[in-house]
Parts: C-alpha cells; structure tokens; sequence
C-alpha cells in the first residue's frame, strides 16, 4: 500500500493491517521499534489502557455453528494527537504499553506524512519477523512428515 | 444451643505463612521463574489455560506457581482472576484451516491432502525415563525441511462431506450463541453449549467418559478423521474500529472425530462427527471432548441413550472441576453443629433400643 494513496481510500484496508501486526508483536519488540522512530508529535490518552477479556468462539468440527471455546486477555488503549487525530489500540495478552504504543501509530497513520516512516522502520520489520518465525515453524514441521514408501510385492514369479 | 466458634485467626495466618514457606520450598535452590513455567512445562500452561478458560500464559504460569504444580488448584485461581475483568466482546469464529500447524495426522487416510505431519509429540517416545534430562544441558535445535508455507491444509472431514460420506458440519443457529459465562446452564442444551462445558471440562473426568464409551458404554466407534495443532490469528472488531483485526496467534487443539452411523429412514447412511478443542496442546484432552460430544449427541441420531456418556445431565453436571473440587471440599468446612445435632438424633435412638431391650429381658426373666 503505497503511502502517498488517499486517505479516504486507503484507511480501512492499511489501519487493518498495520493493527494486525502490531498487536501480534512479541512482547518488548514494538517499543524497541517505536522508539527508533525518532521525534513523534505529543498525544494524549484518550483510554488508559485497560485490560479485558474476548470471548474466543470456534467453530463445530472446524466450519460449522460456533461455540464459545474460551477466552482470552486482551489490552486496550486509546490516544488523540494534539492535532486532534484518535488512534486505537488493541493487543491480545496484558500489555498495557503496547497498546498505548499501537494506539499512538495507529493516530499517526491518519497523517499521510508519517506512513512511509512507520511503513519502513515498524510495519515492515514486523511483518517479515512474523513471516520468518511462521517458516521456521513450518520448516521444523515439515521434517516430521511422513514420507510413505511401499514395498513392491513382486508380481506373479 | 449455639456456640459462636472463634480463635481460628491466628492459626489460619500461620497456615498462609506456612504454605508460602512450602512453596518456596528449599532456600538454597533456585526459585522458578514464570518464564520457565510457560516455556518448559508448557502442557501444564496448556491445561490451565483450557480448564481455565482463559487464554494467557503468564497467568496460567503464575496460577501454577502460586498452587505448587497443583493443577486443579490453578485453574480455580485463572477462573477466579477472570471474574475481575471487563469482557470487550466476541471473537469472530476461528479459522483453524488458517492454522501454521505444527502437527496434523489422520487415522483414516495414509495419503492425506497435506501429509501426516508427526510434529512434537510423545506417541513415539518408548516412554522410558531419559536420565539424561536429570542435568543441565545444550540441547539442540530440531531439524527443518523445506515447508510449503503458502497453502492451506485441507480438512478432512471437508474431503469425506463432499463425498456425502460424512454428514455436514452443524449450520450456525439463529440468535447469539449461548455462553455459559453469562447465561446458566439449562437442560436440555444445544450442542454449542454443550461443547462449551466440555471445553473448560476436567480432562480427567472426560477421558474416562470417553473411555468408558470405547469399552461399550455407549460405544460409537470412533475414528480419528483429523487432529491438529498449532497457532490461528483471533480476529476482533472493536466497536471504535468496526472492522476486524488480529490481536494474536493463539496456539490451539482440533480433533475431528469420524464415527460409525447406520443411517435412517431420513437419512441415508453416513459417518457422524465428535468435535474438541482446547487451548495449545492437548490432544488428549480435545480427542476426549470429540467422543463425549459424539456420545451426547445419542438422542439426536436416535441411539439409546444407555450409558452414563450419554446422559447430558450426569456429564454437563460434573464435568467442571472448579465446581466439583469446591463442593467435595467444602467437607472440612466446620460441620460441627450439624454433626452435634446428628449425634443427638444417634444417641436418642440408641437409648430407646436399650430401652426396648432392657423391657424385653425383664419380660422373658418375670416368664
């Protein structure tokens, strides 16, 4: 998603995925991230942040009717920017910092001229983190797949 | 008469003090960190969290720590933390064939779409002690092969269901799914809230009801169509936002169970389905949750209803452990004034059957 994109256009699809991958940063990594970031405009909280639960659903053999499967913790957080931008944060887990920091990006992306810096030096370290621990995962899996071979009776002799 | 018992104060502060003593246990050996908890008894983590009902490792860790290992004891301490907290809302459903599984096996197909996947799991281990864990050591990193990290992994059961081998996930019902958190449990339930129950059920309570069913309580001959394991993204729509986005991967249990149907005068015959889920990794206890579903559904697919897995009331009733642990429990409570007046009723009768026996023996001696 490029930067210079409209905002109206651009926001539901780039706010979604910048939270998604904010909120699953593993604990500590944002912060470090965001404070590379340099100066950023003053905010205040809107929300504190405020620890909560979701109620988890499934679904009955995996597609059908859901069910509740349990919950889990989650923080939230809420900021406006003094130039009146309000910014969201949700992150599973108690976080109460991370959420303040997502909330904080989250105001910043309304700000065209913050998108390429937080795109380079927070969304997209994030994202190929995610991607590399996702393949090692997968890579320690895949070498616990069974390889069947058959043994050929041999025919008729 | 009443006598108002007081003194315990003390003894009962000394107790406290006594068991943070206990559970600290030797001075001279290292105090075990939370971390350690999530990251090396992580079953453990994963049965606190399920029976729990609460996703979150730090807590569960720290729930077992402060209960000494006792597992029960720290899912009573997650669900009493989870009472404190506001509830924010509903996930959507899982997506578990989004899942990077970690592990994926079939029982029914060798050549299933996908592979079989063994993952970390005990089925293999000879189930010696291995003394060599006893120290401390470099352990080394597991092997990797190359992944296809881009494709789904198919279903089972969404192979055999278009075949019409296998009879169709349950369509979602109208209105809002019941949650047992809010709404008390009432008889009969819908299979959501039954799977539900199961969910934060005790899994030792369900594996011998499920047990009991392979022995021929309620047999329903089961097969293990799919069981995987691994983390899924939970999608939310905060109300501010009003689209959904990802707060976590979560790691998670799916077992999908195929077992045998005769069919009916409605239906033609097909395999039916048990279904469990629990939080990170416990087959054992989601493959417990599948086969007490499927004996529950007994009434819906016109079985008898024999078997005590199949009495809705028996197993919703008793499955939690939280409620079952109280009440067995709450037996060293003092009882002393309903025992007093027990005691009193025992001694009356007493005195009238001597009685009755003195008159008895005065009688037979004036004869």
């Amino acid at each position: 998603m490029s930067p210079s994109i409209d905002r109206e256009t651009d926001t539901p699809a780039r706010r979604q995925r910048w939270l998604s991958l904010l909120a699953k940063a593993p604990p500590g990594r944002l912060e470090a991230l965001w404070s590379g970031i340099g100066q950023v405009p003053d905010y205040a909280m809107l929300r504190r942040p405020e620890i909560g639960l979701v109620m988890v659903k499934g679904r009955i053999s995996g597609s059908g009717a859901p069910f509740c499967a349990g919950e889990m913790t989650v923080t939230r957080a809420a900021v406006r920017l003094q130039s009146g931008q309000i910014g969201i944060g949700y992150v599973g887990g108690r976080r109460p910092r991370q959420a303040e920091i997502v909330a904080a990006i989250d105001a910043l992306g309304h700000l065209p001229e913050w998108h390429e810096t937080i795109e380079a030096k927070v969304v997209t370290p994030l994202a190929a983190e995610a991607e590399a621990r996702r393949r090692l995962v997968a890579a320690k899996a895949a070498a616990t797949k069974v390889d069947f071979f058959t043994v050929a009776r041999e025919a008729g002799s | 008469m009443y006598v108002a018992v007081k003194g315990g104060e003390t003894a009962i502060a000394h107790s406290l003090d006594l068991l943070a003593d206990k559970r600290r246990g030797d001075r001279g050996i290292a105090e075990v960190s939370l971390d350690q908890i999530d990251q090396q008894l992580g079953l453990a983590v994963d049965r606190v969290m399920t029976e729990g009902s609460c996703y979150d490792r730090a807590l569960a860790a720290l729930a077992i720590k402060q209960a000494r290992g006792d597992l029960v004891e720290a899912i009573f301490l997650l669900r009493a933390y989870r009472t404190t907290l506001p509830r924010f809302g509903d996930t959507e459903p899982l997506d578990t064939s989004r899942m990077v599984a970690e592990r994926r096996i079939s029982s029914t197909f060798k050549d299933v779409p996908g592979g079989q996947v063994l993952g970390p799991t005990y089925d293999y281990t000879h189930r010696l002690l291995d003394f060599s864990l006893a120290a401390a050591a470099e352990r080394p990193e597991a092997p990797t092969a190359p992944a296809d990290t881009a494709t789904a992994l198919p279903r089972v059961g969404d192979i055999l269901e278009r075949e019409g081998m296998l009879e169709p996930a349950p369509e979602p019902m109208a209105g809002d799914t019941q949650d047992l958190t809010r709404q008390p449990l009432v008889l009969p339930a819908a299979r959501p809230v039954r799977l539900q129950n199961l969910a934060r059920g005790d899994e030792g309570f369900l594996l011998a009801l499920a047990y009991s069913t392979q022995r021929g309580y309620g047999n329903n001959h089961p097969f293990v169509g799919e069981i995987r394991f691994g983390s899924v993204p939970v999608s939310f729509v905060p109300e501010e936002l009003g689209f959904a986005i990802e707060l976590a991967e979560i790691d998670v249990t799916e077992c999908d169970m195929v077992n045998q149907f005769a069919g009916s005068h409605d239906v033609p015959p097909q395999f039916t389905r048990g279904y469990g889920l629990a939080f990170g990794h416990a087959e054992r206890k989601a493959m417990a949750m599948a086969l007490v579903d499927r004996a529950l559904r007994a009434e819906e697919l016109s079985e008898a209803a024999t078997s005590p897995a199949q009495d809705e009331e028996f197993v919703l009733a008793h499955s939690d452990n939280v409620e079952a642990s109280g009440f067995v429990q709450h037996l060293k409570l003092p009882h002393y004034v309903d025992f007093q007046s027990e005691l009193v009723i025992v001694r009356a009768l007493r005195a009238e059957v001597e009685a009755r026996n003195q008159q008895a023996a005065l009688c037979q001696a004036a004869e």
